[in-house]
């Protein structure tokens, strides 16, 4: 374990109002986001239609007339159809990064980037980061909010940053060497990537100077974090966000690590099936719906995240009484339906961090080569797994296929294949092969 | 009296067994003996080598997982009977076998087997206290160059 240990100093008063205070922020700003986004074409209709005004808005419960926003709305409003405010009152544009195409814009106005260092600056002294420390970014600086979302939430606390930015691990490597940093920043894939190429240049890299973590941008599990914080010797903090209602620091862990505070004050958080929309129970999964409550340049109502996770208001020890989400156990486009099992990737990587001594750097593939599903998961073997028994090897992939059944509920092909064989990714990780897509079976 | 044996994983694609060979031709290391397991997934190269280190080191900045592990070469007679006398002595002495193969190499009327012992320091005792001949590392290489 880390000797890092934090105190439980909360950045803002208002992370820790009453509920009934806060329902009542809430419904103030619900009505101030109404108003603002009521000229907004896609707003201004779907508004005509439900007859909804300002005024309109008499409580909280109101929020499910409002209607709900999907990216692919956002995409057919591209580049700027969102925008609630005269463009020379924008002083930033972000963007997200889109698989097919092109991006998702979105931009702030000078006051919507102060909210937003203000949030990031919220779950980064939750997570331990004190006006003294020195933080090395690794994520990317660019459209992607990652990057500069983090940079000025280090630089409000007060601490210094060294924008590393990504890409180049040997660079970054002989960057902490040198400076030094208290706390890490980046994917957690990256974080692995990190401590393998540090072992791989004879650099122990829990030697290195990194006491805490905070890590976003890609889903991730708890045993992953058991093993980033095992190989780089720190404490990992998650945190959550998204470019579309603001980027990071929508949500992220305290010290107590039982979820992640979502900042209610500036976001109605709702948590639905995805299917009939119905809300869920605290505890069970469902999609994350967001609206903006302070965004001045895009507002953004029920925004459709795809993301997959539950949510906690049960009091934390921390102080703080917004509710928590857990971590995003996967998104409903990366779900895959294998003979009728939902499956997501994070899943197969929680099996294999459960096999003690498998590397979490794996691959998915499915195909139909007749009429049902077949999955075969391709494990890097490391070193240390690597038996000249052939008995041992077999055991291995036995065991790694029962882990898949008992997580997953899926049988799997389990493929050992040469470490450093697949492909190692930088930002959002995307480890599957579809090929009933490509047959277009699916 | 043991002798590194280095191990090799092989993924189950054409080229995996080249490529290890190759980086060893390269680099001037001569293999003294091999053997290979496979199932249709992967396999694993076995292999006795005189300058082990050295190969341990070529293959891995090749790139391959290798593995160093203790093995035993016994003295067998080479005649009918020869190895089921030897393998008589090891199992009535309860010692469990993981797998075994020979060298190509034989003088007059012995061959050498290299085993994978379980425990290899209670097999190499019970092989000597039953006078059957363990050849330790230095005779091994002399006799195979």
């Amino acid at each position: 374990m880390s000797p890092f240990v934090t105190d439980n100093r909360i950045w803002d008063p208002a992370e820790s109002m009453s509920r009934d205070e806060l329902a009542a922020v809430q419904l103030r700003r619900l009505k101030e986001t109404v108003a603002r986004t009521a000229n907004v074409p896609f707003y201004k209709q779907a508004f005509a239609e439900r007859d909804i005004s300002p005024d309109s808005i008499k409580s909280l419960d109101d929020l499910h007339r409002l209607p709900i926003t999907n990216k692919a709305d956002l995409r057919d409003h591209y580049p700027l159809g969102f925008l609630a405010v005269g463009r020379e009152q924008v002083a930033r544009f972000h963007g997200s990064s889109g698989t097919t195409g092109k991006p998702t814009f979105v931009a702030y106005t000078k006051e919507d980037l102060e909210t937003w260092s203000g949030l990031c600056a919220r779950f980064l002294v939750a997570g331990g980061l004190r006006a003294e420390h020195t933080v090395h970014i690794a994520f990317g600086y660019g459209l992607f909010t990652g990057g500069f979302g983090l940079h000025y939430g280090v630089e409000r606390v007060g601490a210094a940053v060294v924008p590393a930015a990504s890409g180049n691990t040997h660079r970054q490597i002989m960057l902490i060497q040198d400076m030094k940093p208290d706390a890490l920043v980046c994917t957690p894939s990256y974080a692995l990537t990190i401590a393998e190429v540090a072992r791989s240049v004879d650099v122990d890299p829990r030697g290195l100077s990194l006491k805490f973590a905070h890590f976003g941008g890609e889903p991730w599990t708890e045993d992953m974090r058991k093993q980033i914080e095992s190989d780089l010797n720190l404490l990992a903090f998650n945190n959550y966000g998204l470019s579309e209602v603001i980027g990071p620091g929508v949500s992220g862990e305290c010290a107590a690590r039982c979820g992640m505070h979502i900042q209610e004050d500036h976001f109605i958080v709702e948590c639905v099936n995805p299917e009939t929309l119905e809300p869920v129970a605290d505890g069970e999964q469902g999609e994350l719906v967001f609206t903006s409550l302070t965004k001045q340049a895009m507002p953004i109502i029920r925004y459709r995240t795809r993301d997959i996770a539950s949510l906690d208001h049960s009091p934390c020890p921390c102080g703080r009484t917004t509710a928590r989400m857990s971590r995003v156990v996967g998104r409903t486009d990366d779900m895959l339906i294998i003979r009728g099992v939902n499956v997501f990737p994070s899943q197969i990587e929680e099996a294999l961090l459960r096999v003690e001594g498998t590397a979490p750097h794996y691959l998915i593939e499915v195909e139909r080569p007749g009429t049902l599903d077949e999955v075969t998961v391709h494990v890097e073997i490391r070193p240390e797994d690597f038996s000249d028994k052939m008995s041992q090897m077999q055991v291995l992939r036995e065991r790694i296929g029962r882990e898949i059944v008992s997580v997953a509920g899926i049988r799997a092909d389990v493929k050992l294949v040469e470490p450093q064989t697949l492909e190692r990714f930088m930002g959002k990780a995307n480890r599957v092969v579809d090929h009933r897509r490509e047959q277009g079976q699916i | 009296m043991k002798i590194n044996q280095l191990s090799v994983f092989l993924e189950n694609k054409p080229g995996q067994l080249s490529e290890p060979c190759r980086a060893l031709a390269d680099a001037g290391v001569n293999i003294l003996t091999l053997s290979l397991a496979d199932t249709d997934q992967f396999g694993i190269m076995r292999l006795i080598i005189r300058d082990w280190e050295k190969a341990k080191d070529v293959l891995g900045k090749a790139g391959c997982v290798v593995k160093v592990t203790e093995v035993v070469a016994i003295e067998v007679e080479d005649h009918p009977g020869g190895l089921a006398d030897v393998l008589e002595v090891i199992e009535t002495g309860g010692i469990n076998i993981e797998y075994m193969y020979a060298f190509t190499f034989r003088r007059k009327d012995k061959a050498v087997l290299v085993f994978r012992f379980e425990d290899p320091d209670a097999a190499v005792k019970l092989l000597q206290s039953k006078k059957i001949s363990v050849i330790d590392s230095v005779e091994l290489y002399d006799r195979a160059e």
